[in-house]
């Protein structure tokens, strides 16, 4: 039954060397490629690579990595290439251990970070799809995937999504695709007539909406840091 | 029998929830479904004035759900009708006093002798609203030609469909029926209200009738009579078609006007 239970799964995961931890550049060069995709790096999983590290044999300086993580929306699931003592601290505070050449504590199955799941980005989203309308005063979240509505969306409701938003029908309510600071992300509708568009935390309330496009099928994008509202 | 629980509720007060709920349980009536209309406005008692009887009223839906009367201690026999009875609220109590499992206990014993439940809800989104739509087998969403009052449909049509006991239970979902009441064609056609095919449009629920605006249906609150038993009154007429709609007969919309450019285009298309 355990076998049921229990399955294996392969992920994605970015390995830092802890040697670069305590570059002061680094964490500037980090900051700056979390700014560029911030919904990549948002709770994403993070390997400590310890390969000819010194120290890290101290519960307390692996909390103090995993602070410095965090403070870049990063998670700290594990390490690799640690010294026996080194493993230690890290089971210690809570950590994995990751091949390759990584000291494995005898067990079978083999090592399984299944419970950092959750944490992980999907690989690929599944879009959300709603076929009732959107009434006054409901709130739909598409977290971590595009959000498709084939009714209308009524005046005081809000649709969320982290991707696109398709809406097939009229869009009186409010709209925020990309919420996860996707800059990529667009609404398209049938009819515009939405009370607020937003896309990656830019915003247009109706009365900035351009009133030629009003009650038209349209996309809206952001083109340089601007929301451009075309016709379809 | 298995009554029917119907609710009449709208979001936004003074809109003619409790008109249309008398006006609608004794079309029932007259058509010979044995009735009941419920005051869920706990606190802000109106039915029993509407339908007259504000004087014959001893015990209320609150001492019968607390268990202090009986169900046949309460109901009140209209005058008029054989068919329809009225089951006013207390005045002086407040809608916490509507306790789920009471309101359940209550109706389930009016389903046994009712072809027809109606229940009157309170305006707002709050306990009493809730506790009105919570039973429903069917909600009729009385609406006025305005934007305020169509958004506030909006609302509670949404909770209909998240917060009743049928949505709760994965069973099948509210029926959900429009009336449009105090439908003025006149300003419909100066563009200070919305068409027909406007709050249809935003709601996208089944129109089961269009009341127009009438001096007859405060004259009516006034004399305690509803306007269904005013045979002269195209207010009257038009609840009557309503309910045979309901019932499921096929009548063309009265006392309406061509339509022209709505308030509601006016208002939004800019263009």
């Amino acid at each position: 039954m355990v076998g049921n239970l229990v399955q294996g799964a392969v992920f994605t995961v970015m390995v830092v060397r802890a040697g670069m931890l305590r570059d002061p550049a680094f964490e500037h060069e980090l900051a700056e490629q979390i700014r560029l995709s911030p919904r990549f790096f948002l709770n994403a999983p993070v390997v400590l690579d310890l390969k000819e590290a010194a120290g890290f044999a101290h519960e307390a300086e692996f909390a103090e990595a995993r602070e410095i993580l965090r403070r870049h929306t990063l998670t700290l699931i594990g390490v690799q290439n640690a010294t026996p003592a080194q493993l230690d601290a890290a089971a210690g505070s809570g950590l994995a251990s990751f091949a390759p050449n990584a000291p494995q504590p005898s067990r079978s199955p083999p090592r399984e970070p299944t419970r950092s799941a959750a944490a992980m980005p999907a690989a690929a989203a599944k879009t959300r799809l709603v076929t009732q309308p959107v009434r006054s005063g409901t709130q739909i979240f598409a977290r971590g995937a595009d959000l498709v509505v084939t009714a209308a969306v009524s005046p005081g409701a809000e649709i969320i999504a982290d991707g696109n938003i398709h809406v097939y029908g009229a869009l009186r309510g409010r709209a925020l695709a990309g919420a996860g600071g996707d800059v990529e992300a667009r609404i398209f509708c049938s009819r515009l007539e939405a009370e607020l568009v937003s896309i990656a935390g830019h915003y247009l309330v109706s009365e900035q909406l351009p009133p030629e496009q009003h009650g038209f099928s349209v996309q809206i994008a952001l083109v340089d840091e601007r929301l451009t509202v075309t016709r379809n | 029998m298995a009554g029917k629980v119907i609710v009449l509720t709208s979001g936004k007060g003074g809109v003619g929830k409790t008109t249309s709920a008398a006006a609608f349980a004794a079309g029932l009536s007259l058509r010979g479904h044995r009735t009941v209309v419920i005051d869920f406005d706990v606190g802000l008692r109106n039915l029993d004035l509407i339908m007259g009887c504000e004087r014959r009223v001893v015990f209320d839906f609150i001492n019968v759900i607390n268990g202090d009367a009986k169900l046949n201690q309460a109901l009140i026999k209209d005058k008029r009708n054989d068919n329809l009875f009225i089951f006013p609220t207390s005045q002086t109590r407040d809608k916490d006093a509507l306790k789920r499992d009471g309101v359940e206990r209550v109706l389930g014993e009016l389903k046994d002798s009712f072809d027809y439940i109606v229940c009157d809800s309170p305006a707002g989104i709050e306990h009493g609203a809730l506790t009105a739509m919570y039973f429903a087998d069917t909600a009729i969403i009385v609406t006025n030609p305005e934007v305020s009052s169509v958004r506030d449909s909006d609302r509670i049509i949404g909770l209909l469909a998240s917060k009743s006991r049928r949505a709760e239970f994965n069973l099948e979902p509210v029926a959900v029926h429009l009336l449009l009441a105090r439908y003025s064609p006149e300003r419909v056609r100066k563009g200070e209200m919305l068409s027909i095919e406007d709050v249809k449009e935003i709601l996208s629920i089944p129109l089961l009738g269009v009341i127009p605006e009438s001096e007859s249906v405060l004259r009516a609150s006034n004399t305690g009579t509803p306007i269904v038993f005013d045979e002269e009154s195209p207010a009257g007429r038009a609840y009557h078609d309503a309910v045979a709609r309901f019932l499921g007969e096929q009548r063309e919309m009265r006392f309406l006007q061509p339509e022209r450019r709505g308030f509601f285009r006016a208002l939004f298309g800019r263009a």
